[in-house]
């Protein structure tokens, strides 16, 4: 139990630095609040979906910014407007601030400002992935311990 | 002695005598014989003789006489019998053609006389008519250089060309020395020399106006002859030369205001230049009379001409003028138009920016304020709550007010319970009032109906703001709120004359008086106060806090509901009255259960709130749309998910409540779903209610929503609460106008 304990004092305390770091937003709280026992999953469900677009958004972006003939700056903005959705759909705080930023410079059709900013979104992207992933570990870890996973406020 | 009968000499004939008389018959006769034949001579040469048998008369006769003396040249000596008889019927002849050419020159003679007579006057006759023609020629002479003058002048609109080419031809039509133009200086008081033909840039000698020959050539209309000694005249270099006549003409400066006169302005121009023209010097010519008239005639017209020139000028400056106006207005109105899009932009961004995060600082602090804290800690959170709720207060007003004045907020008109609004404010006020010791009564009429139709979130923020200034500026006494409905008498109040209430059979005219025993305000700040972030200067205002816009929104609340508002103050220190109408609906059915008061927080329905509702979602965005399907599949309905529009249309079905609509990607695709939806089900009661998700609630895209038929709006990102709270809402009334 004391065990148990730990596990889910120090998933209470990761979470709310994630929560602090501005890393997610309320949107996540509510998310997690949608867990129960029909979805228990849900979150992680929703994550990977996101990881997944994410990655595959990230990689188009990359692509159309190499181009030597001219950077499509109008698909670069589909993009941009599909990750922002997604982002402030999970609460993914900081992903989607770097989108807006990355929007401005798209606008302005600006090439150097734009691949700046994908690097931006790249690193911000990698870090959300890891805290996640990092805090599915242990609510699964809590699981397998036999405790319930606490509810964040 | 041979016999004869003739008579015997008395004397002996003298022979020299006789010599003599010989010859002098003999030129008789010959001058006799040659006269005629001179007179057929010549008249045979002239053309005209009327009287050729008079002549032929004549002519025997003096043949006659001719032949008689030759004859005589034979009697002189002894002579025959036979030349006794010619020589007696020769004279006998000649007896009778004398006497007969004797009576008839009786009568030709006066007629010849007439002849003569007639001539003389024929003569002069001919000499009157050349004159005249003389005179015609001369006119039409003048009459043609006054055209040429004329087309000249007028042919031009700039007035110094006027002047110009006017000196220039009445100087050569005129072979003038010296023409010049003198106009009269601002002042009015001298006449300056502007325009001359010889000296090209004349300098401004000046004269004072009311010089005796000035003022003579002004006051006639003709041109007056002056002399070359006046100071108008002398401005060629005086010297060896005799001058010339000198001649002055006045010539009127009409104003546009002349032409209004009927009588050609004679009798209204005050302004007269001076034209005056001199003929050259050393040349005795005198100035005629049509010289003269022509100087006249051009004056005038220089007159009409200059006349239309100001006009000219006149109408290019107002025209020019009007042009720079409507630049500088089209700049302003362009600078205005782009302020007033700045400031939607800036209120479109302000409006999802700043509320998102002030709800999320009130939620959290009422979240906290649920967990177990210390009381230091308890005391923080209520002033972090407190504060953000002011903060939250004031950013609605502001916002509210910028909506208010763009004319783009319209009242949510429902159904409400008029009793219960006065009981929340009550409610609302109470502790307050109780704090600051201020007994706070509340009195409804008893004609008052207890539901009504308006605005009832507004009516409440009206009533509590309006309660609110009362307590807040009252320090002691009691608050009381009357309230009832206004009767036609009364409707029409001396202090607001242009209000005119027309009550009918739908509406009542709801009136409020609020009567509080505080501070009073003086009756020259009553005006400030419905104006904006205005506050009077006294020390209790700056203390109880306020933007000062709390009135402002309410006077605006108030003449959207078709009412209005005033305050009453006796002056400082007497208590205020604040009084409003305003016009609600009055409900068909008052007992429809409708729409019971309930304060606007979402009740907690239980986890599966709608079991089995059918809900239909589409979003392009796939992280997005399983949010939304996990909100939903919580809330227990049953989700189809689509993810394009086609897509949609394909699966819409009766048997789906609701259609959740993500519109957030740019463009007219998604409102185009819900067109075709409304098409599709033609019956109201099968037709989903459509719901667009969005991530901004401008007016455009509201506007848009509401064109297209949609039923409502939720603002993204959705929390459980919200939801749940939007969907009971939707599924009661069917209509939700906006969920932030």
């Amino acid at each position: 139990m004391d065990f148990v304990n730990q596990l889910q004092r120090k998933f209470i305390d990761y979470s709310s630095s994630l929560h602090r770091e501005g890393i997610v937003d309320d949107q996540f709280t509510q998310l997690r609040k949608l867990e129960d026992e029909n979805s228990p999953h849900f979150v992680m469900e929703v994550a990977s979906l996101f990881f997944e677009d994410c990655e595959k958004l990230i990689n188009n972006m990359a692509i159309a910014l190499e181009q030597k003939q001219g950077v499509d700056f109008k698909q670069i903005d589909e993009c941009i407007h599909q990750l922002k959705g997604s982002s402030s759909s999970i609460g993914a705080m900081r992903v989607k601030n770097a989108c807006i930023a990355f929007r401005s410079f798209s606008d302005a059709q600006n090439r150097e400002g734009c691949l700046r900013c994908l690097q931006q979104l790249s690193h911000e992207y990698s870090l959300l992935k890891n805290k996640l992933q990092t805090l599915f570990l242990l609510e699964q870890q809590i699981v397998a311990a036999g405790g319930s996973i606490p509810r964040v406020h | 002695m041979d016999s004869c009968n003739c008579i015997e000499p008395q004397w002996p004939p003298d022979d020299l005598l006789m010599k003599y008389q010989y010859i002098s018959d003999f030129f008789i006769a010959l001058a006799y014989f040659s006269i005629p034949l001179e007179l057929i001579y010549f008249v045979k040469k002239s053309a005209v003789f009327p009287y050729r048998w008079v002549l032929v008369q004549f002519g025997a006769f003096i043949v006659l006489c001719g032949a008689t003396h030759l004859i005589n040249l034979w009697t002189f000596t002894m002579h025959t019998r036979t030349v006794a008889m010619v020589m007696t019927t020769a004279k006998v002849f000649t007896a009778v053609v004398s006497c007969a050419t004797a009576l008839m020159l009786v009568h030709i003679i006066p007629d010849l006389l007439s002849v003569k007579t007639r001539e003389l006057f024929l003569k002069n006759k001919a000499a009157e008519l050349d004159r005249e023609m003389g005179l015609i020629r001369t006119q039409e002479e003048t009459g043609r250089h006054v055209r040429m003058l004329t087309h000249e002048i007028r042919s031009t609109l700039d007035r110094h060309t006027i002047l110009k080419t006017t000196l220039v031809e009445l100087g050569r039509t005129l072979a003038l020395e010296e023409c010049a133009l003198w106009m009269p200086t601002r002042t009015g008081l001298e006449l300056q020399l502007s325009y001359t033909l010889r000296q090209q840039n004349p300098v401004g000698y000046t004269v004072p106006i009311h010089l005796p020959v000035i003022n003579q050539v002004f006051s006639s209309s003709h041109a007056v002859k002056i002399s070359p000694k006046c100071p108008v005249a002398r401005i060629r270099p005086a010297g060896k030369y005799m001058p010339g006549e000198v001649v002055a003409v006045r010539v009127p400066l009409l104003h546009l205001s002349n032409f209004q006169i009927n009588d050609w302005p004679e009798l209204s121009t005050k302004r007269y230049a001076l034209m005056v023209l001199m003929l050259p010097s050393d040349s005795a010519r005198q100035w005629h009379a049509h010289e003269l008239e022509l100087v006249e005639v051009v004056a005038d017209q220089v007159a009409v001409a200059l006349s239309h020139a100001a006009i000219l000028e006149e109408s290019m400056r107002a025209r020019d003028l009007l042009m720079e106006q409507n630049v500088a207005l089209d700049l302003a109105r362009r600078e205005a138009e782009t302020a007033i899009r700045a400031r939607n932009d800036f209120l479109a961004v302000m409006n999802h920016e700043m509320r998102t995060p002030m709800h999320a600082i009130i939620a959290l602090s009422s979240l906290l304020q649920e967990t177990e804290l210390t009381p230091e800690q308890r005391l923080m959170v209520e002033t972090i709550l407190k504060s953000s709720n002011l903060l939250s207060t004031l950013i609605n007003d502001v916002l509210d007010l910028s909506r208010l004045e763009d004319g783009s907020l319209q009242l949510d008109l429902g159904t409400f319970n008029l009793f219960a609004v006065f009981r929340e404010v009550l409610n609302l006020i109470k502790p307050i009032a109780s704090v600051k010791k201020l007994h706070v009564s509340l009195n409804l009429a008893p004609d008052l109906p207890e539901y009504a139709i308006g605005d009832e979130k507004r009516l409440m923020q009206t009533i509590l703001n309006v309660v609110g200034n009362a307590v807040k500026f009252s320090k002691e006494g009691s608050i009381s709120i009357t309230a009832f409905v206004a009767k036609s008498e009364l409707l029409r109040d001396s202090q607001t004359p242009e209000f005119f209430p027309v009550p009918s059979d739908n509406h009542f005219y709801l009136r409020v008086q609020v009567k509080d025993s505080g501070v009073g305000i003086s009756p020259q700040d009553i005006p400030k106060l419905f104006t904006k972030f205005a506050q009077t200067q006294s020390t209790a205002t700056r203390n109880s806090g306020g933007s000062g816009l709390g009135l402002a929104i309410c006077k605006r609340f108030v003449n959207l509901m078709e009412g209005h508002i005033w305050i009453e103050s006796e002056g400082l220190g007497k208590g205020c009255t604040a009084i409003f109408m305003v016009k609600l609906g009055i409900p068909e059915r008052l007992n429809e259960p409708k729409l019971p008061f309930m304060p606007k927080v979402p009740t907690n329905h239980g986890p599966t709130a709608f079991p089995g509702l059918k809900v239909l979602v589409m979003d392009e965005n796939g992280v997005s749309r399983m949010v939304t399907k996990g909100l939903l599949v919580h809330l227990g309905c049953d989700v189809t998910m689509v993810s394009s529009r086609e897509e949609c249309l394909r699966v819409v079905s009766h048997e789906h409540k609701v259609v959740f609509m993500d519109v957030c990607v740019p463009g007219m695709d998604g409102y185009e779903v819900a067109i075709r939806i409304n098409e599709k089900f033609t019956k109201r009661h099968e037709r989903p209610i459509i719901v667009a998700l969005t991530g901004n609630t401008d007016k455009v895209t509201k506007e848009n929503c509401m064109r297209v038929g949609m039923d409502g709006i939720i603002l993204k990102p959705v929390s459980l609460d919200k939801m749940r709270s939007v969907l009971s809402d939707l599924l009661e009334h069917r209509v939700l106008f906006e969920a932030i």
